[in-house]
């Protein structure tokens, strides 16, 4: 089973890459659409501006065969912007449209210090198959100035939240093929690469409506 | 509830890890990527690489080595010393670093700061400033604290966030390698002026510095060297003494 890891030439992808080699599963980068091809997952690390990754991406001709890839329902991991852009709007770039697949919108922290930067708590909201074999609430570096709204803390996709100067926001989210995390994995030591290692252990079936969550894919 | 981030900063000079006083006296301090892999398994929050040769005899930075160590540790890495265009933040970024530190390239250059924000995202930029106490106020200095650009710390601290650094590392000159605690008036001032996470550096001794340079300096994080390269104490040791503080950390 070989990940795809999208390079629009922004994100620092090459923790992801690292992280992969280090769990010893097959890595492609994805830098045109041809790359897509022999992958079976992907994972999406952005950091940067919303528009400026969109951009990227149409400008590689990225943006569709994402969108495609995950309304068809493949797997997809989005990291920091990567989770960001599966929503249509954010605050950032209120002209940019993300690939609009979760409803809600991204927007910036009214905290004093922007950006969180560091190591913050995860509390899991319902029993999921990232977060298996992770113990009560782990620590996961954080890096980010925008945030999916706190509305969407009671929608039926967040997993897990986190908290920073009294907002309390979606820091993961999950919907059939789709999955996404604000945190850094990739950077958040053993607990990140144990996250990561859940995902890519999932094989991908999309289970809806499970009522036993031990099931993968729920 | 974000917690506080203890940085273990490993000055690098020819490959190896060094250390001096006041930015000067260098001394042998072990091997990066020894001290790196150590420093990760005992629960740093990140790790910072500066090269501190790097600034005065024009050479490249620490690479090689960020990329042995990104390899096996997954902690956010800074890499600091002789980058100067988002060329050289570009390699620092390829070979494995999360962060790249600016300090003398931009002071030379503040477009510097806005043209990496912009390419590579405000989280990505470090301003690292050198600042030292001279008859008024403190300045930022350049050519690892040989230099006084006259331009004064706090000035230049609010103009990097106005260019989009994501954080500033606010070390202290005059307090580097003494061990004689933090320039906590220093610290104070930027950390009540800026909105972006400060980074202490520079004279921390013992444990009771660390805390007080987040309860009265108001640091996001502390950036240490000498005290852990010559195991005058532990990350977890600090940890533990932090949390008796009342200061959040990561356990």
């Amino acid at each position: 089973m070989t990940t795809g890891i999208i390079d629009y030439g922004g994100g620092n992808l090459y923790s992801v890459v690292n992280a992969l080699n280090y769990l010893e599963r097959p890595a492609q980068l994805i830098k045109n659409p041809e790359d897509m091809q022999n992958i079976q997952k992907l994972i999406f690390p952005g950091v940067g501006s919303f528009a400026a990754a969109v951009n990227d991406l149409k400008k590689r001709e990225l943006f569709k065969p994402i969108q495609a890839w995950i309304e068809s329902n493949r797997p997809y991991l989005g990291i920091c912007l990567g989770m960001q852009l599966l929503f249509a709007r954010s605050s950032e770039s209120p002209e940019a449209r993300g690939f609009g697949v979760l409803s809600g919108r991204v927007e910036k922290f009214r905290a004093k210090r922007i950006p969180q930067i560091g190591w913050n708590r995860v509390k899991w909201v319902r029993e999921n198959y990232l977060s298996s074999r992770l113990q009560g609430e782990p620590f996961f570096y954080f890096l980010h100035s925008y945030h999916v709204s706190e509305e969407q803390g009671s929608a039926p996709w967040t997993l897990g939240l986190a908290e920073y100067e009294g907002i309390t926001y979606p820091a993961a989210v999950h919907l059939e093929n789709i999955w996404g995390v604000q945190f850094h994995p990739e950077k958040s030591g053993q607990v990140g690469l144990q996250l990561l290692k859940n995902w890519l252990d999932w094989d991908g079936d999309i289970v809806v409506n499970c009522k036993n969550y031990s099931l993968p894919g729920c | 509830m974000l917690t506080v981030r203890i940085i273990p900063c490993l000055d690098v000079d020819n490959g190896q890890v060094v250390k001096g006083t006041r930015f000067k006296e260098l001394k042998y301090a072990g091997d990066p990527v020894e001290l790196a892999r150590q420093y990760y398994l005992e629960g740093a929050d990140e790790l910072t690489f500066l090269d501190i040769g790097a600034s005065p005899r024009e050479e490249v930075t620490v690479l090689d080595l960020v990329r042995k160590v990104a390899r096996e540790i997954f902690i956010p890495l800074t890499v600091g010393g002789g980058i100067r265009s988002t060329e050289d933040m570009r390699k620092a970024l390829e070979a494995g670093a999360d962060k790249v530190a600016i300090c003398t390239a931009a002071l030379n250059n503040p477009d510097l700061i806005s043209q990496g924000a912009h390419r590579f995202g405000s989280q990505c930029i470090v301003l690292s400033i050198d600042a030292g106490f001279s008859g008024d106020c403190w300045y930022a200095y350049t050519h690892g604290g040989r230099k006084n650009t006259g331009k004064p710390a706090i000035e230049w601290a609010l103009e990097g966030q106005a260019l989009g650094t994501g954080e500033i590392l606010l070390n202290s000159i005059d307090r580097d390698g003494t061990q004689d605690g933090y320039d906590l008036e220093l610290l104070k001032e930027i950390s009540s002026r800026v909105s972006i996470p400060v980074i202490a550096s520079g004279g921390a001794g013992k444990l009771e510095h660390l805390a007080e340079g987040i309860t009265v300096g108001k640091a996001d994080a502390i950036l240490l060297a000498s005290l852990l390269h010559y195991k005058q104490t532990t990350i977890p040791e600090i940890k533990e003494y932090l949390e008796k503080k009342g200061v959040r950390v990561r356990c």
